[in-house]
């Protein structure tokens, strides 16, 4: 049975230009090690490409059971020009929480 | 006038994270809160750009749409508590902006009060005369702009308003100051710290960028319910820190207002419109977030602690603002059997339609909103019961930028059956591109407003 981000961890997105971020708190230790080993930045940029062409970045607040992911180049251009309903890709943190992982054996 | 009494310890509120904030929110806790200063941020990145814009038109214009409406709510709270405020509404006029307020503060029975006003973040003036200047986002030289440019803003640091705060006045009014340095901008006025002490530049820049979002960290944008509950959400209080001379960090909420303050809250604020953890670069400092940890003293208490920093770089970062065209917005509803199909068409008649009237040159941007608008293509496939239809274009002109919004208005009885809801806007854009300038070419200077 897959898991989805969202069953693990919590999410937030801001926005600074044609750049996302997405930091994702595991609930626990047991939920970062998940996170680590699965939600890499290969995995993210897979499920961002529909939306931006990357690259992404992540960055580990280990203390914190915490991970920051740098979208960049989101397609559109930008919170100041992009015609996106969402200009500043607030929602796009619900989309990293949708993204499928294996279960945590 | 001479420096306050000399403090261990000072309580700054997070009074507003941005224009369109809850003013409710920041009057109790400025009631309720005990504090000493109450930091109002409320300039976005394109902000001061479109302030910019107005005061070209209003020259007495330009400065926060909010200012009157927070002053007049404020000021009679927080003049007779002794707490200070530190705004940037001054926004595109800082000048104005005090005038206003100073106006404002006599109607209120507050003749006394004075207004500190820091100017020298606007360097429009300078950036035209300085050729080489390179467009950080595009790579393009700004000249490649410069005509379409209308406002060139530094985000100044907290050192630019240290002398705002030592003439002692209740209200100090910026323009663009860097968000974090608000607050830090009390830290180093009450404790005297030094620029060379990055242990507490740290952790005076990690508080101010916590507090930043006001309610953001006290679980706004936090709740999903069964999932992230927050007690009390409507009743929203906003957050304070507590900040000692040591450069200890503790987290408050007004007492007796809804939602949480705790690790996770934090957390997600923390994080918070940064990049690289260890290298979140402000006009004071270099930040290092990377060991940040977060402990719960109590409820909704907090303690920070591990912020780590840099010295600060030597430019400063200036938004330039720029008119790129308009944006032409039209939107239309359709609900039950076979309504995305009837939506997709509407969308299909539109574009042919703003063709056959010459504006071929269009790119026409499509939402289905119920199925695609906030994720694009990501989205999963699936039909919803209704669907709302968004079609935008940005163009040079506005007539191209209306007609798109006719065409959409026009389906009312042109189009498929059962559209409603219709709603259509045109705006003019103002685009932001960033340049960095040395910082010896910025000089903030002080100016002071109200009865000699």
């Amino acid at each position: 049975m897959n898991i989805i981000v969202y069953n693990i961890a919590h999410a937030r997105a801001g926005d600074k230009g044609r750049t996302v971020n997405i930091s994702v708190t595991a609930f626990d230790e047991a939920g970062f090690r998940h996170l680590k080993q699965h939600l890499t930045p290969e995995k993210v940029a897979e499920s961002f490409f529909p939306i931006a062409d990357g690259p992404v970045s992540r960055y580990e607040l280990g203390k914190l059971n915490a991970f920051n992911f740098v979208v960049e180049n989101i397609r559109g251009g930008g919170v100041t020009v992009s015609l996106s309903h969402d200009i500043h890709g607030k929602s796009l943190s619900y989309l990293m929480l949708g993204i499928v992982l294996p279960e945590i054996s | 006038m001479t420096q306050s009494k000399s403090k261990n310890q000072i309580r700054i509120g997070g009074g507003a994270g941005f224009s369109g904030d809850r003013i409710d929110s920041a009057v109790e806790l400025a009631a309720k809160g005990e504090l000493d200063y109450i930091v109002l941020e409320c300039l976005a990145e394109r902000t001061v750009a479109l302030g910019n814009l107005i005061k070209i038109r209003e020259p007495d214009k330009g400065y926060s749409e909010t200012l009157s409406a927070r002053i007049k709510t404020l000021l009679p709270v927080c003049l007779p508590k002794g707490v200070r405020i530190i705004s940037n509404m001054g926004s595109a006029n800082p000048m104005a902006a005090a005038e206003k307020s100073y106006e404002i503060a006599r109607e209120l029975g507050f003749p006394d009060m004075q207004v500190a006003v820091v100017l020298g973040d606007d360097v429009l003036d300078i950036i035209k005369n300085k050729p080489g200047l390179i467009l950080l986002e595009s790579g393009k030289p700004l000249e490649s702009i410069l005509p379409q440019v209308i406002s060139a803003n530094a985000y100044l640091g907290a050192d630019a308003i240290i002398p705002a705060l030592n003439t002692g006045h209740a209200l100090v009014l910026t323009g663009r100051v860097a968000d974090p340095s608000l607050f830090l901008s009390p830290m180093i006025h009450e404790f005297n710290w030094s620029y060379n002490n990055y242990k507490l530049l740290a952790q005076g820049t990690v508080a101010g960028h916590l507090l930043e979002c006001a309610g953001q960290l006290t679980g706004g944008y936090f709740a999903d319910p069964g999932k992230k509950n927050v007690p009390d959400l409507a009743r929203l209080g906003f957050p304070y820190a507590d900040v000692t001379r040591e450069g200890k960090v503790t987290l408050g909420k007004a007492p007796d207002t809804g939602g949480r303050l705790d690790v996770m809250t934090c957390t997600e604020q923390l994080i918070y419109e940064i990049h690289d953890p260890s290298r979140y670069i402000t006009p004071d400092c270099i930040l290092d977030v990377t060991d940040i940890q977060f402990k719960l003293n109590s409820l909704n208490c907090v303690h920070v602690f591990g912020a780590r920093a840099l010295p600060r770089t030597d430019t400063y970062k200036v938004s330039v603002g720029y008119m790129r065209g308009y944006m032409g917005d039209g939107q239309i509803s359709y609900a039950g059997p076979n309504a995305v199909e009837r939506a997709r068409l509407a969308g299909e008649v539109v574009a042919e339609r703003l063709k056959n009237r010459g504006f071929d040159h269009l790119e026409i941007h499509e939402d289905l909103i119920g199925i695609n608008s906030l994720h694009g293509k990501a989205s999963p496939a699936k039909d919803p019961y209704e669907i709302r239809l968004r079609l935008a274009v940005k163009c040079p002109d506005k007539t191209a930028a209306d007609a798109v919004g006719e065409e959409v208005e026009a389906l009312l009885t042109n189009g498929p059956a059962g559209g409603g809801g219709f709603f259509r806007q045109t705006k003019e854009l103002v685009a932001i591109e960033s340049v960095f300038l040395p910082r010896h070419l910025v000089k903030p200077t002080l100016h002071t407003i109200g009865k000699l």
